[in-house]
């Protein structure tokens, strides 16, 4: 058993996966001597070489738009963006290319890229630095879009992303980069749970809460604040964007019949609006209140003095619950 | 992206970007050890108070910066982005600008700002995180900071196109950094000018770094030889040279006005301190760099041209001092009284018109943030909605 944090778990996930294979390539902006400016990158440059771990020109549209080509060429590129805020000159590489290339092709091509993005609030940065832009991409036919929430599904999130033949959008919670976990590294990458699973982290009976990246921690606590009023709240870390792991999400909305859907993200047309829908579709006559989202507001994400009052919290979470047990 | 033969070739080609240490070629009208010397494309001439306030610019930017690094240190800003030694490039470009011109700026153009007379405590609210910017551009021709890279060079270009459809005789100034070149929106920028033969001045900072990339990682030519292949001319000036980087600017500024389009100005510096504050620099660049910099320092060689041509006494600098130490408690005091956003706000200036959504979220956050008053998170605080 090591201790590690969440970014070393990204670390050692991509460390991993260069080791077992060669194709592998890291490419972003600081990613190289810098380690990235989270450090997740840190020591790839010097132990890989600067020929598989990549300081690009400054460029997003360039990361991803050569990140195909590259795919193409029989390589596996892990791309990073530095922040969530950045992804944006890259969109149409993404949405355009390395999503529909494939179909395209007619299947004759697959795409293996990975990019990675850090993502969320709570560290009080500057404007484009806090951004929860999950949706675009899950509303993107051809993309896999998963969130890990914590050190151990960092580790082998990143691996399961590297190997599969899709593309895959990667989230990482930023504000979590630094919280700490016991690996067990003598587990091997097929023990681990399927890259598009949800995970039942708690069990409870009488609210279902689902969070997904950052708000998992957040949710959790919620739970065990929520205990302490002799509410049994069920957690589930989604884990998987698209696809959604549809069985895990909907025997937990019949069993406890109501659901409470937490993200970062604005609510409108958000992971919620999907969740909720889909629950609402397929467990109708099992659910004691309608599906209820705690998120963002539809507005810019603020400025970090007042992000606090943005971001979902404990409080929120539990007011939801009341609300969703009023019923 | 592997090494290749290609490479070592390239390396020797004429026009490939100078090795690290060696010196460019770049207008200058001061040398480092504060000696005036001519160019042939570009002369000055400037009355000694004009270059005594130059100088006295160039000492209060640098306080202004020096200020807001020692509050970040105390918590009181999330991040700074320093100037430090960048002060003639901005000085020098800032002060070229006539009113009616107008600037777009990246994060770091804290002496610009000061050259168009923005208050330095609006610079501060960004990096505070009460507000993205909060300033009117239009109270003095200085756009808020753009922090996604390269985008506002665009905005700088549709700007100029404007002025042109009002015939007006103004010019735009748009700043990037080294890194930003790389950008498609910057080399976008730089087509839309050519074929429009817009006003604008694309002023590129190169400080040697984009956080921890050097220039190599961006470019196999000197930048401002870019600005032929766009169809329009580049220049390069000493950036530590603020008479120079005032002379190139004027000249580039003038042209874009009388209708010769845009121009490219590379201002050769370098990024003395961190990329922000949050960076730390050791883990990437050697000491020594930074070394030879701090002998081309932007306000010692005007100092010493000062005195040694006996321009300035020292009751002058003194005065300049005792400035700089009153302008810094300035900054200081505002910052430290500059209060929370209303949570609330949070809601303001989403649109222009009235959005039920928004308008709905604000009652119902408002009603849920008046539960925790009232009852004191007592039975009252069940909230109709929370949030969404
Ligand atoms: C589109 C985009 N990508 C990445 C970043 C993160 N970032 C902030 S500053 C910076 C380096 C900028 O270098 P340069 O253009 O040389 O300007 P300098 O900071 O040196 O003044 C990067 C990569 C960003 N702000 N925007
Ligand atoms: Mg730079």
């Amino acid at each position: 058993m090591t201790i590690i944090t969440l970014a070393k778990g990204v670390n050692m996930g991509l460390r991993a996966a260069m080791e077992a294979d060669p194709k592998v390539l890291v490419m972003g902006e600081d990613v190289g001597k810098l380690g990235g400016v989270f450090r997740v990158t840190d020591g790839l440059q010097k132990d890989f070489g600067e020929d598989r771990v990549i300081d690009t020109p400054l460029a997003e549209s360039g990361i991803i738009g050569t990140a195909i080509g590259l795919a193409l060429r029989g390589y596996r590129p892990v791309c990073e963006i530095q922040f969530d805020g950045f992804v944006y000159p890259a969109f149409d590489q993404i949405v355009s290319q390395l999503a529909k290339m494939r179909a395209r092709a007619l299947g004759y091509i697959s795409l293996p890229v990975v990019v990675r993005i850090p993502v969320g609030g709570g560290i009080g940065a500057v404007e484009h630095h806090s951004e929860s832009n999950e949706a675009y991409f899950a509303h993107t036919a051809g993309l896999r879009v998963v969130a890990c929430s914590n050190p151990v599904d960092a580790y082998f999130m990143t691996q399961q992303a590297i190997a599969s033949d899709d593309p895959v959008i990667l989230y990482e919670p930023k504000r979590r980069y630094w919280e700490k976990a016991d690996l067990d590294e003598s587990l091997a990458l097929e023990q681990a749970a399927p890259l598009h699973s949800a995970r039942v982290l708690r069990e409870g009976t009488d609210v279902t809460v689902i969070a997904y990246g950052p708000m998992v921690k957040t949710a959790m606590e919620a739970a065990t604040a929520a205990a302490e009023e002799g509410q049994d709240i069920e957690v589930v870390d989604l884990r998987s964007l698209s696809p959604l792991d549809t069985e895990t999400i909907e025997a937990s909305a019949r069993k406890t019949g109501r659901v409470v859907v937490v993200h970062e993200a604005p609510g409108f047309l958000g992971m919620g609006s999907e969740l909720a829908a889909r629950i609402t579709e397929r467990c109708f006559f099992s659910l004691e209140a309608p599906v209820l989202r705690v998120t963002g507001f539809d507005t810019p994400y603020p400025p970090s003095r007042v992000e606090e009052e943005y971001l979902p919290d404990l409080d929120r979470i539990l007011d939801a619950v009341d609300r969703s047990l009023s019923y | 992206m592997s090494e290749n033969a290609a490479g070592s070739a390239r390396d020797t080609a004429a026009g490939r970007v100078p090795p690290r240490g060696s010196e460019p070629e770049l207008v200058q009208l001061l040398t480092p050890e504060g000696e005036r010397v001519e160019h042939p494309d570009y002369s000055l001439e400037i009355a000694d108070d004009e270059l005594r306030a130059l100088y006295r610019d160039l000492v209060l930017v640098r306080r202004v910066d020096s200020e807001a690094t020692a509050l970040q240190r105390q918590g009181e800003l999330g991040i700074w982005a320093s100037l430090l030694g960048q002060e003639a490039a901005q000085v020098g470009s800032g002060r070229a600008m006539a009113e009616d011109d107008y600037a777009f700026p990246t994060y770091r153009e804290h002496g610009v700002a000061w050259c168009r007379g923005v208050d330095p405590l609006n610079l501060l609210g960004l990096f505070r995180g009460v507000n993205h910017g909060g300033w009117d551009p239009n109270e003095k021709n200085f756009h808020l900071y753009t922090i996604v890279i390269g985008a506002q060079t665009l905005h700088a270009t549709g700007y100029a196109m404007g002025m042109q459809k009002d015939g007006a005789e103004s010019a735009v100034i748009a700043y990037f950094g080294d890194g930003a070149t790389s950008q498609g929106d910057v080399n976008e920028a730089f087509i839309y000018a050519s074929v429009f033969n817009a006003p604008v001045v694309f002023f590129c900072q190169n400080n040697q770094w984009a956080i921890s990339e050097p220039i190599e990682k961006q470019t196999r030519i000197p930048l401002y030889q870019r600005a032929m292949g766009f169809g329009f001319p580049g220049v390069r000036v000493d950036g530590n040279d603020v008479l120079a980087v005032l002379a190139v600017t004027r000249a580039a500024l003038q042209n874009a006005r009388e209708g010769s389009g845009p121009t490219l100005v590379e201002a050769y510096t370098y990024r003395m301190g961190a990329h922000t504050t949050s960076d730390d620099p050791t883990r990437y660049r050697l000491t020594q760099e930074l070394e030879s910099w701090k002998l081309k320092d932007p306000i010692e060689r005007v100092k010493a041209y000062l005195v040694r041509t006996g321009k300035a006494d020292q009751a002058y600098f003194d005065g300049v001092e005792r400035e700089a130490d009153e302008l810094a408690a300035y900054v200081r005091k505002g910052c430290l009284e500059m209060s929370d956003p209303d949570p609330l706000s949070i809601f303001d200036h989403v649109y222009a018109e009235r959005h039920p959504l928004v308008e709905e979220e604000r009652e119902q956050f408002a009603t849920y943030l008046d539960t925790f008053q009232s009852a004191d998170g007592l039975e009252e605080a069940a909230a109709p909605t929370g949030g969404h």
